[in-house]
């Protein structure tokens, strides 16, 4: 028995849309497995997992919470990913931004405007953006991977961010603890519906973020520059597109944009900055980006379905006493699973029985 | 052993009924073919015949979909290349199967069966290259050779396993005449010591010159059998294309003397270690006229083209001159905005995107020459507009696709060369930059594109062709240059021309030396 | 002291020298496996928790082999026969190794772990200055050597290695000359997977004999970034490894002499010198393109 690809004359739209929900399908099968494995009852976990964060609006909040800064930086990721640019280091934007847009409540706290808080996010896109330039700008010139060094500079960001929390930026009034004080009123992130919970801003920047690059992507010349460098590089500078720009314009993009998802996090979810503040958010993005099929609409769908797996992950610790690193293990399968099932839109598949005599062995096709 | 009496006339190969099918393309259909000992046995067809497919059956590089092979009068079933060299199948493929970072001797040890070490198979190597007349350095690094020593490469290759068949897919398409005539001796040679050749070619005169017998596809099938000596070269290709072969018309040439495409003194470093870099290029091309480039593959071709086109800028902005315009210092779009508009020799990947729609392959070269029609504010792209223009390209280049506007790669070679060229032509440019215009397209689309070319010259624009296939260039240039070793010899006027001299120029010949050679009659 | 601080620089380079030993071969026949800290970190995971079951620790190496080769088997299954993009599916198989990795270490957090023992070559091991160091390292020490020249032996002496290059140098030439392109990549992804199984233990079960999460804290990467230095030379990736080795033990040293500098920018020496090197050798663009695998990360499909 072996699997044989047939090329598909076209693309199938069939398969581009069914993709991602095979993929979660076959995660959802992969779960049970594995929650049957750990000795619980799969079906009581998965309602832990998937439905039961869904039950009270106090935890949609939490949902639009946690889906706000994924979305964020998946929109970004999406952009540079369909240029074929490799940022993986989305994480260590996320920090930085968080950073340069914390310095006006850590540093100045008696500056108290309502000119604060738009300062604050500016500087935070600014962080995001500027870090993430240092691989663009080594891409573009020195031809190095934008892989290895946006990844090596995620560990650079996460120590600098626990330095200044336990030096420089320690709360002065904290009791030694490695935190910065808390941030003033004007200073933090308001929420959308305070009577309801605890949904902030962020998340409508993220819908917003989402909708102006579906725009950008699916109907302007940019898109347009985008998607062809992505595929076809020669093709891309045939067209008179500069490869070097792009590498920039999509790192810059998608650094500013992680930058705005950690000043939204810390001023609207978290209040002040301590040494860790993102459980991964900038990975779990990847995994969004794609199960999104680098749609920024699709990725905000996507990003709810990733931010539902934390709180489930949560739920499931409480209710059936389920380590909350099985959320982890869930998030990787699914983008095992994406990629997996992307094969039917371009191949496909075929079971071929190795035949005794040629030409008659059975086949099955999918 | 009925069968000793009559070896001889016992075919060393019978094939009955082979069929390949990709998907629901009947590549090859239902095939008859029969070699029999000590002949050259041409196969032809235009491109897409299902040439390759065919041989690729008979090399076990591809499994039949059904359909028998006997070889010495057994049935065989050629499972992979392995079982085909020991059948004593041999192959020299067209687009060489050869490893660029890898050494001579090493690329031929990867061919053969039994592990022999490294200095045995070099003296082997040597001693066949010394008896064939095939010079070859078993050391050298592949990415370093010219693709007539690669040739030798596979053709020695091949011979170490001491072949019964030896399968030639288009060995002359990359040589010069005279590098050609010295692989007919080596051919020769071979049907002398009674091995058989299977010839695949599309170029007749040679076939008639050199093959015992032919075999004929179209469109997958056998469309007839023939001794090639004894038919025309019209002959021979009526039966490939299945009807008369479209001829240019040209017009006498307008005479005018305004130089709308410069270059002078052009020098480009190789940018990667297989690169070729240009040398104090000149070159003018007027209004109304064709200029060929002609040149083995791989002597700067590929660099010119970038140099030209902007994908490579010049140091001084003089280098290059578009309609007057200093245009080196220019990227492709500024130069399209002169008027310019190219061609290159790549369809999928450079020319077109693959996976792209051909409304946003049309888009691809046209988004700043048309912006006002294409594009909207804020870099909105009008859709209908750019689609409607793609319509009228398909049109105007008769461009047969199945579906209304399907992706790039869903086209055939031919039909996404057409619609390539077309969209530049659609513009009306003042000059046109193509690299190899009709390279693997059947000959109903190459001629309707060499018609365009000439077309646009009449209007009064001024064409550079780079070209290896000679017959084009002869068929629509006004003049042709000679590119070696990244230089461009100076253009010969086509009344001067002959394949004589092109093909020593191509060799690397000195202009000087080849106006001193006897000219003699080409075949 | 001095033998002291080479000995600990040996035992920071042998986890990196096996890892990305086993992706040199892995790259070489023109797969780009972006798992290594992935596979990694599932090699220590397992290899703790079979020696601290079983109390052995030569059955937790044997174990970590195991499952780094039957790890990269999954990303094997995705791009070789499924064709999907190599970069993504490097990328998950990372993320997945880091999830499964906490999930099954969490009851090992915290429990004693089990040593593999150095060998003491007597007396050899006592001469002077060197001796401890060539005669009384732990045995993983001589794995990555003796692997290291295996490599060297097999890539340019053998037949089998020549097959290997040219699979990632040419697949389609490869193909058409009959050469089982696809299976040499499965079996170079998972000798790839075998050694970054076997790094992984060597953290768990020599450098650090206990299980943290994420204790593998990027050496995968930093593997990666060394066979990108080493411009696939096996023995120029050695030479890297104690490179490396050296400047993680040399700003440990520098924090335990206790100098005004901060200990997170000491840390994050190792990840800086990684960006510095990647970038002193990829501005030499003909040195990288000369000695890149040509086939390195492109799909293949073959024609049936």
């Amino acid at each position: 028995m072996r699997i044989e690809l047939v090329k598909r004359p076209q693309r199938s739209a069939l398969f581009s849309m069914l993709s991602p929900f095979i993929a979660l399908g076959l995660t959802l099968v992969a779960g049970a497995a594995l929650f049957l494995a750990l000795g619980k009852n799969p079906g009581e976990a998965l309602y832990y997992y998937f439905v039961d964060p869904l039950h009270e609006t106090w935890s949609l909040h939490e949902l639009a919470v946690k889906a706000a800064p994924l979305i964020l930086i998946a929109v970004g990721l999406s952009v540079c990913f369909r240029s074929n640019n490799w940022n993986i280091g989305a994480e260590g934007q996320f920090i930085i931004g968080a950073m340069a847009g914390s310095i006006l409540p850590v540093m100045f706290p008696d500056f108290q405007s309502w000119v604060v808080l738009p300062l604050m996010l500016l500087l935070g896109v600014a962080g995001g953006a500027a870090y993430a330039s240092i691989p663009a700008v080594l891409k573009a010139r020195f031809n190095t991977s934008e892989i290895l060094t946006s990844l090596m500079l995620v560990y650079v960001a996460q120590l600098f961010l626990d330095w200044m929390v336990r030096g420089p930026w320690r709360n002065p009034a904290g009791f030694n603890f490695p935190e910065t004080r808390t941030f003033h009123a004007f200073a933090t992130l308001p929420e959308i519906w305070p009577a309801s919970g605890r949904a902030h801003w962020g998340f409508i920047f993220a819908l917003l973020a989402a909708l102006v690059l579906w725009f950008v992507m699916t109907r302007t010349l940019k898109g347009f520059e985008i998607r062809l460098l992505g595929q076809s590089p020669r093709a891309g500078r045939f067209a008179g597109f500069s490869r070097e720009k792009m590498v920039l314009f999509s790192f810059l993009v998608s650094g500013g944009l992680a930058g705005l998802a950690g000043i939204c996090e810390v001023s609207g979810a978290i209040g002040q900055l301590r040494p860790i503040i993102s459980p991964g958010y900038g990975f779990t993005a990847i995994i969004i980006a794609f199960l999104g099929r680098l749609n920024p609409l699709g990725i905000v769908a996507a990003g709810l379905v990733l931010a539902l797996t934390y709180l489930g992950g949560e739920a499931a610790q409480i209710s059936v006493g389920l380590s909350d690193k099985v959320a982890r293990v869930f998030q990787g399968m699914i983008l095992f699973f994406v990629l997996a099932c992307d094969t039917l839109i371009h191949y496909r598949i075929r079971l071929v029985a190795e035949p005794a005599v040629r030409g008659e062995g059975a086949r099955a096709d999918v | 052993m009925d069968s000793t009496g009559d070896a001889a006339a016992e075919p060393l190969l019978e094939v009955r009924g082979l069929s390949k099918i990709f998907g629901t393309l009947k590549a090859c259909d239902s095939i008859d073919l029969e070699i029999r000992r000590g002949e050259i046995h041409a196969l032809l067809g235009e491109n897409g015949a299902g040439k390759s497919t065919l041989v690729k059956m008979l090399f076990g590089a591809l499994e039949p979909t059904a359909g028998t092979i006997r070889w010495k009068g057994q049935e065989v079933a050629i499972r992979s290349p392995g079982e085909a060299r020991r059948l004593g199948i041999g192959m020299v493929f067209q687009h060489f199967s050869l490893f660029d970072a890898l050494t001579a001797a090493e690329n031929i040890i990867l061919s053969l069966d039994d592990p022999a070490p490294v200095s045995a198979v070099a003296a082997r190597a040597r001693e066949l290259s010394r008896a064939y007349g095939l010079p070859l350095d078993p050391q050298a690094h592949v990415g370093d050779l010219s693709v007539g020593e690669r040739q030798r490469i596979e053709i020695i290759r091949c011979l170490l396993q001491d072949p019964e068949l030896i399968i030639l897919d288009e060995p002359t398409s990359v040589l010069t005449p005279q590098e050609a005539d010295k692989l007919f001796d080596t051919l020769e040679t071979l049907r002398s010591e009674g091995r058989s050749i299977l010839y695949i070619s599309h170029r007749l005169e040679e076939v008639k010159r050199l093959c015992d017998r032919a075999t004929v596809l179209r469109g997958g099938r056998v469309v007839g059998h023939s001794d090639p000596r004894r038919e025309t070269a019209a002959s021979l290709a009526r039966m490939m294309v299945g009807g008369d072969v479209p001829v240019v018309v040209r017009d006498k040439p307008a005479a005018t003397r305004e130089a709308l495409l410069e270059v002078r003194g052009l020098n480009r470093k190789a940018g990667h270690p297989f690169a070729v870099s240009l040398s104090e290029i000149e070159l003018t091309v007027h209004a109304g006229e064709i200029l060929g480039v002609a040149g083995v593959a791989g002597n700067g071709q590929g660099e010119l083209f970038e140099a030209i086109s902007g994908e490579a800028l010049q140091e001084s902005a003089d280098t290059v001159r578009i309609c007057g315009h200093a245009a080196g210092r220019h990227d492709i779009t500024g130069r399209r905005l002169m008027g310019a508009a190219f061609v290159p020799e790549e369809r999928l990947g450079h020319a077109a995107a693959p996976f792209m729609t051909l409304t946003q392959n049309l888009l691809l070269s046209r988004y700043r020459t048309d912006a006002r029609a294409f594009l909207g504010r804020l870099g909105i792209i009008r859709n209908a507009v750019v689609a409607s223009a793609a319509k009228r390209v398909s049109t105007a280049m008769d461009v047969r696709k199945g579906s209304e506007d399907p992706e790039a790669t869903a086209l055939s070679g031919g039909n996404l060369q057409k619609f390539v060229i077309g969209r530049e032509l659609d513009r009306q440019p003042r000059v046109l930059v193509v690299n190899q215009p009709t390279w693997g397209v059947d000959a109903g689309a190459a001629a309707r594109i060499r018609q365009a070319l000439v077309d646009l010259a009449k209007g009064g624009s001024a064409v550079l062709v780079i070209s290896q296939d000679l017959d084009e260039l002869f068929e629509i240039c006004d003049a042709i240059a000679v590119m070696h070793g990244g230089r461009l010899s100076t253009p010969v006027p086509i009344a001067e021309a002959t394949y004589e001299k092109i093909g020593l120029l191509m060799g690397g010949a000195r202009p000087e030396a080849t106006s001193g050679l006897p000219l003699e009659e080409t075949v | 002291m001095f033998e002291d601080i080479l000995i600990t620089i040996a035992t920071a380079a042998t986890p990196l020298l096996l890892a990305a030993i086993g992706e040199l071969v892995t790259e070489r026949s023109g797969v780009l496996n972006l798992g290594v800290e992935g596979m990694m970190i599932m090699g220590a995971v397992t290899g703790f928790a079979v020696a601290v079951t079983t109390g052995s620790p030569w059955l937790g190496v044997l174990a970590a082999i195991l499952v780094g080769a039957a790890f990269s088997l999954l990303f094997g299954f995705l791009t070789l026969t499924l064709v999907t993009n190599q970069v993504a599916t490097g990328l998950s198989l990372t993320l997945l190794g880091l999830g499964l990795s906490g999930m099954i270490g969490e009851s090992f957090v915290g429990r004693a772990g089990v040593k593999l023992a150095a060998i003491r070559i007597p007396y050899l091991s006592d001469i002077p200055y060197i001796g401890r160091l060539i005669f009384g390292q732990d045995p993983l020490f001589y794995v990555s050597i003796l692997l290291t020249a295996g490599v060297v032996w097999f890539l340019f002496r053998t037949r089998a290695g020549l097959t290997l290059r040219s699979v990632g140098d040419n697949h389609a030439s490869a193909h058409a000359l009959g050469i089982r392109v696809i299976t040499i990549r499965y079996l170079a992804v998972m000798f790839g997977g075998a050694c970054a199984g076997l790094a992984g233990a060597y953290l768990s079960l020599v450098y650090v004999p206990q299980w943290v999460e994420n204790m593998t804290a990027g050496r995968g990467w930093i593997a990666l970034a060394l066979v990108v230095f080493a411009s696939w030379r096996p023995w120029r990736l050695l030479v890297g490894a104690y490179l490396f080795g050296a400047v993680s033990i040399g700003q440990l040293h520098t924090q335990a002499l206790g100098v005004g500098i901060p200990s997170q920018f000491l840390s994050s020496l190792p990840y800086l010198a990684t960006i510095v090197v990647l970038v002193l050798i990829s501005r030499n663009r003909r040195l990288t393109m000369m000695n890149t695998p040509a086939s390195l990360g492109q799909p293949f499909v073959p024609d049936r």
